[in-house]
């Protein structure tokens, strides 16, 4: 789409984008380049010599079993946090969809936690959980008789980020399951009703399917939610432990490349997530064109 | 509603109250832990019902800090954070209004090329290019060596005209280098664009009949009619600066520039010892309150914002 009616100027327009272009370039497209040209390198131990070396990084990597490994995990991480924050809210926007009486207070009540930094939201139910003082750790054990501990079981601490993870995204897919469900014409509902289909029925047959185009968007979301915006969750409480349960494939590029200083692996691991990403929002735009015939 | 179903209703509100008090718990028992003494919560199971502790705990957050960030107080990372939010929101839509209206409003050779160098950026962020990124921000000028590598000039300083420039800027520990990278945005870019293409063009047109020339009919008549809309990416755009958390723990060092966010993950990880919860639930509360307040004052912005911004 273009403008009929424009200005002329011989150097206006690079002016306008120069600012934006140039942190482009320097910031993102510079550093990108950097990481397809070092992925392809191999440094020595000193930092003295570089040498070419071809897939050679790609294929140590995908020969680790580490590195399969943190696949695993982001993949069980991402599953986990899309069902359980996706499952979560859509059955209070169907709730909050049908009630009149206090909505919006309900509304409010469930949205701020998208305001709360990941690494906070960490933190939050790092200490629900705390083994020794924690709320949640004391009901599991008290109640259930669990002995819970995220510093020497896996699973806890997989189940730990999973559930911080998701608190978080629950605001955010509430909102656009109600808007989803609010914008379904009433008339299709009425309809079901008079020929005698019960609300789980008509949720079932009508709502859901109709709602297919906004689960499927946040799916997408959610599963680039779960990729790349939960490193301060991971960081701030189990840092990717125990033995390496909660390693997902962004903390390992940090892990390796930050902490571990192995320059040809993290950048080849920085050009898989790339392609990740890539990938990912391929898939999103298509979406979105799908969407307008809806 | 289709149908009047009393037990129906009744059973949506409880679901949603069990939802809501899900969901509100961990701020409650965060508020409730700020306001007790550390020896309170040093056994199971932790006090539920506030304490008397909740002025000392706050003054001194506030004023003193903890030993674990270097006894930085509160109230420096408050403005390390308001800084890093504030820069990072106005500085992406200052500069991304100004693309969008070069993209929008002018034609120009490499039009669609800059257009798409804007777009790649939605593919490349932070957490995939940690260790590169880094390395520039280290030396901003290192892609112009490389550039002056490759004929054959490689020295730490150059001179041009008569002064001589130093090749070395090193952004880390600034607040340049907290904000400026985190600036480019494509998707401000792209709200924008979208945006102005429904601005119809007779306004365009009236304005030159008018003897209008760009700049003035972009003050004048775009940023009025583009008001809601740079509100609304705002509020998004404050809260993700307030709650950025990977970039400032790579690129600062200096106790005086921790953010808030990057200062409780310290409290917390403490070697050997218990986390001192009090004081650190009394910080994670004065870290989350400027963004929720936001969040919870304009709903309707951060509503708008989100859809929007998600197209």
């Amino acid at each position: 789409m273009n403008k009929r009616v424009t200005f002329k100027s011989q150097w206006l327009p690079y002016a306008l984008l120069a600012p934006q272009l140039a942190i482009t370039l320097v910031f993102f497209i510079w550093p990108a380049s950097q990481a397809l040209y070092q992925s392809v390198l191999r440094q020595d131990a000193f930092g003295l010599r570089t040498e070419f070396v071809g897939l050679e990084n790609f294929a140590a990597l995908l020969a680790d079993p580490l590195y399969l490994e943190s696949f695993h995990v982001t993949i069980a991480f991402s599953v986990g946090v899309a069902a359980v924050s996706m499952s979560a809210s859509l059955l209070l926007a169907v709730m909050a969809d049908r009630v009149i009486k206090g909505a919006t207070a309900y509304k409010t009540l469930l949205i701020w936690p998208y305001a709360v930094a990941p690494a906070v939201a960490g933190v939050l139910w790092f200490f629900m959980f705390n083994p020794t003082i924690g709320i949640n750790a004391w009901i599991l054990r008290t109640l259930f008789g669990y002995d819970w501990n995220h510093t020497l079981d896996g699973g806890d601490a997989m189940i730990l980020v999973v559930v911080a993870a998701a608190w978080k995204q629950v605001s955010y897919n509430f909102l656009f399951f109600l808007a989803g469900l609010q914008a379904i014409p009433r008339s299709l509902i009425e309809a079901a009703a008079i020929d005698g289909a019960s609300p789980t029925k008509r949720f079932w047959t009508i709502v859901f399917p109709l709602l297919s185009p906004t689960t499927f968007f946040l799916l997408v979301v959610n599963v680039v939610y779960a990729f790349f915006d939960t490193f301060g969750i991971i960081h701030a409480t189990t840092s990717g432990g125990p033995a390496n349960s909660t390693t997902t494939l962004v903390y390992k590029v940090y892990a390796d490349g930050f902490v571990g200083l192995d320059l040809g692996g993290s950048a080849a691991q920085s050009v898989i997530l790339m392609a990740i990403v890539v990938a990912l929002t391929v898939v999103q735009f298509r979406y979105i064109e799908r969407r307008v015939e809806y | 509603m289709v149908e009047n179903r009393p037990w129906l209703n009744l059973i949506s509100h409880v679901v949603l109250l069990l939802g809501v008090a899900v969901v509100v718990f961990p701020l409650w028992v965060t508020v409730v832990s700020s306001t007790h003494r550390g020896i309170d919560l040093m056994s199971a199971p932790i006090p539920m019902w506030f304490g008397d502790q909740f002025l000392a705990n706050y003054t001194r957050m506030l004023t003193a800090g903890m030993d674990s960030v270097a006894g930085q107080p509160l109230g420096l990372m408050l403005f390390n954070s308001l800084v890093m939010a504030l820069t990072i929101a106005l500085g992406k839509i200052a500069i991304s209004l100004t693309a969008a209206f070069a993209i929008c409003y002018f034609r120009f050779p490499l039009r669609m090329t800059c257009f798409w160098i804007i777009f790649i950026t939605l593919m490349l962020p932070v957490e995939v290019r940690i260790l590169p990124t880094y390395e520039v921000v280290a030396n901003v000028l290192t892609p112009l060596r490389k550039l002056l590598g490759l004929f054959g000039y490689e020295a730490d300083e150059v001179v041009l005209l008569g002064m001589t420039i130093d090749l070395n800027l090193s952004m880390l520990d600034s607040y340049t280098g907290l904000t400026l990278p985190l600036i480019a945005s494509a998707t401000a870019t792209f709200l924008f664009r979208q945006f102005f293409l429904t601005v119809p063009d007779e306004l365009t047109e009236a304005a030159r009949i008018d003897g209008a020339g760009p700049m003035k009919f972009f003050r004048d008549i775009l940023l009025p009619l583009s008001r809601t809309n740079i509100a609304a990416l705002f509020v998004i755009l404050f809260i993700y600066g307030w709650n950025q958390y990977l970039w400032p723990l790579l690129i600062t060092t200096k106790p005086e520039y921790v953010t808030i966010v990057m200062g409780i993950q310290r409290m917390v990880n403490v070697a050997d010892t218990e986390p001192q919860w009090h004081l650190v639930m009394t910080a994670t509360v004065l870290a989350m309150l400027p963004p929720v307040i936001i969040v919870v004052a304009m709903q309707r912005l951060f509503v708008k914002g989100l859809v929007e911004t998600e197209k």
